[in-house]
């Protein structure tokens, strides 16, 4: 882990008029994981329902009736390195799934109260206080755990949150473009609404969302690696890292490969995310509108 | 003065009321019919139905929503059907337990993220700086979940050091509020840092500098005090933020709070439970972002006078 947060530390702040290789490594790992999550399953084979416990608990290297267990096998004798594979596809197809549904209600709903200003305006950033009063896990916790277990639930209980920060983003963008002079002139013309929004407003948020978008993906990734911990949410045959996690609980005294293993790979996703994240917010800060880089939460 | 704190209390109470129906919403929207939840698998249909007329089921949405604001109104948030007791008297027991560790949690990001802030802002990109950035992105990006595993496996499994669970002694509140801590100390870190270069660029600090203070005592004298007030602010606007982690790291180490009671009611379907316990945490985030909002425009005349205007 040192080893990690010394090139972190390393990559962290923006430092121009310099070549910095090290600033491709969090893309490197982003690319790494992304090719894990897209052939990983098809190079590895993994059965969630199979309970070979002839090889139970095997350390990491031993051998195991389906070849070498090179992370170790669990209480139930899964292979841990495929679980960490499949797990992988798992965290990724939820949170581009999440970002991109947060995203788009976020920039809809942000675009239009900004533009509209007046009582749309402020019903909208009324319901985004209300919302703002649970914790984000909470009420994905309850919307998770009131519906039957799905991958569509989880993504929609994680989005539930997610749109407020693109939203306040997009709006207040909207909010100081609607007074420039090519929206004016654009509006004179009689460009239509929409096409005033997609060619004259949004192309300006478009760096800052992707900031954003990089830095949400980064919580996605986390949320639900939580809720799966809980046992909460994804039905019992996804394989995600949360749940492999909470699975090594009981043995770590005996087996800490179980646990340790999915929360490498989480924490080296999440931190390599967060890292890319700052870069581009360091790229688009000051663009679109002063502060935009404030947006982000925590 | 008195204007904003109304306008304020007018913001709060509205959020309350929607946070009340968003859950009535949600509760509504479940799929399920809390008699036949509450009954069990034996109960007859005419059971049923007789639990549906007495809980009010069986009439229109709007009516129901009336009703359940006006219990909301009395604090009355239904029985859990798990212990037999009031829902609210179940979530009260439990949350002395989440007070303890947050608080415990908020003093020691408070400490540890003004330290490393005051470290990475006093030179600016300088080694400490990036060291203490790449911190903060480090205790980010882990999940707590397994930070506070990791710590158990360490302390507990292997020097057997620390209680890997639940509570009693003092020891046992160390791993999990110090879990619980990690990411709002990068957070706190991250505000410190920003606001310690901001007040090193004042005009004051180079009058103290040219008393002849030393390093240490206008850091600690000038700089300090006066890059407080957003850090305050911010632990206030992180509560909820807080609770929620909290809710993860009790689960983590099997500690009896709200965050574990809310898991446990969700698994159980044990739903008045689970509505008082969140309905708790969010006028609790609203009364604290209220109080953050407020304190804000006490400990800086500026905003104190632009709000009135």
């Amino acid at each position: 882990m040192t080893d990690v947060a010394e090139e972190l530390a390393a990559t962290a702040p923006p430092r121009p008029r310099r070549m910095r290789p090290l600033r491709w490594i969090p893309v490197a790992v982003i690319a790494v994981y992304v090719l894990v999550a897209v052939f990983g399953p098809l190079l590895v084979d993994y059965d969630p329902i199979a309970t070979p416990l002839a090889d139970r608990l095997k350390p990491p290297g031993a051998s195991t009736a389906a070849g070498t267990a090179l992370l170790g096998t669990d209480a139930v004798g899964r292979d841990v390195f495929a679980q960490v594979v499949y797990g992988a596809r798992t965290s990724m197809t939820i949170a581009v799934l999440t970002v991109s549904v947060a995203a788009l209600v976020g920039l809809t709903v942000g675009v239009i109260a900004g533009y509209t200003g007046g009582i749309v305006d402020a019903l909208l950033s009324r319901s985004v206080d209300v919302l703002l009063a649970f914790p984000g896990i909470v009420l994905a916790i309850v919307v998770a755990g009131l519906f039957d277990r799905s991958l569509a639930v989880v993504v929609l209980a994680l989005a539930l949150t997610g749109w407020i920060a693109f939203a306040r983003l997009t709006r207040g963008s909207a909010l100081s473009l609607r007074e420039r002079d090519w929206v004016a002139a654009a509006r004179v013309m009689g460009v239509s609404w929409r096409r005033t929004m997609t060619r004259h407003i949004l192309p300006f948020v478009a760096g800052p969302v992707v900031a954003l978008a990089t830095i949400e993906f980064g919580l996605v990734v986390l949320a639900e690696a939580g809720l799966s911990f809980l046992g909460i949410g994804l039905p019992p045959s996804t394989v995600s890292w949360g749940k492999t996690i909470a699975g090594g609980r009981d043995y770590l005294a005996t087996a800490w490969w179980i646990s340790t293993f999915p929360g490498v790979a989480l924490a080296l996703l999440v931190v390599s995310v967060g890292l890319l994240g700052d870069q581009f917010n360091a790229l688009f800060r000051g663009r679109g509108r002063p502060g935009a880089a404030n947006t982000r939460r925590g | 003065m008195t204007g904003l704190v109304i306008r304020r209390l007018a913001v709060g109470m509205f959020v309350l009321w929607g946070a009340v129906t968003l859950m009535f919403a949600l509760l509504r929207m479940a799929p399920g019919d809390p008699a036949t939840l509450m009954l069990g698998p034996d109960a007859t249909s005419a059971e049923v139905d007789a639990l549906r007329t007495e809980l009010g089921l069986d009439r229109g949405v709007f009516a129901q929503y009336l009703t359940y604001l006006g219990q909301i109104a009395r604090l009355d948030f239904g029985d859990s059907y798990r212990f037999n007791l009031p829902a609210m008297d179940v979530v009260l027991d439990r949350l002395q337990a989440t007070v303890e560790l947050t608080v415990t949690a908020t003093v020691i990001a408070a400490v540890a993220g003004l330290t490393l802030g005051m470290l990475a802002g006093y030179r600016p990109n300088g080694r400490l700086d990036r060291t203490v950035s790449g911190l903060t992105i480090l205790l980010q990006g882990m999940p707590t979940f397994w930070v506070g595993i990791m710590l158990v496996l360490l302390f507990s499994a292997t020097l057997h050091l620390l209680p890997s669970s639940s509570v009693g002694t003092p020891q046992h509140m160390i791993m999990p509020a110090v879990t619980l801590s990690l990411p709002f100390t990068a957070i706190v870190a991250r505000i410190a840092r920003t606001s310690v270069v901001d007040s090193m660029q004042e005009p004051y600090v180079q009058t103290a500098y040219s008393k002849g203070l030393s390093r240490f005592q206008v850091l600690t004298g000038h700089v300090l005090r006066n890059s407080l007030t957003p850090v305050v602010t911010i632990i206030g606007l992180q509560m909820g933020a807080l609770l929620g982690g909290a809710v993860i790291v009790e689960n983590v180490f099997a500690w009896p709070g709200l965050g574990s009671l809310i898991v446990e009611s969700v698994a159980n379907r044990d739903y008045s439970v689970v509505q008082a316990a969140v309905l708790l945490i969010a006028a609790v985030v609203v009364v604290l972002n209220l109080l953050a909002d407020l304190s804000y425009s006490l400990l800086d005349p500026r905003i104190r006078t632009g709000g009135n205007r």
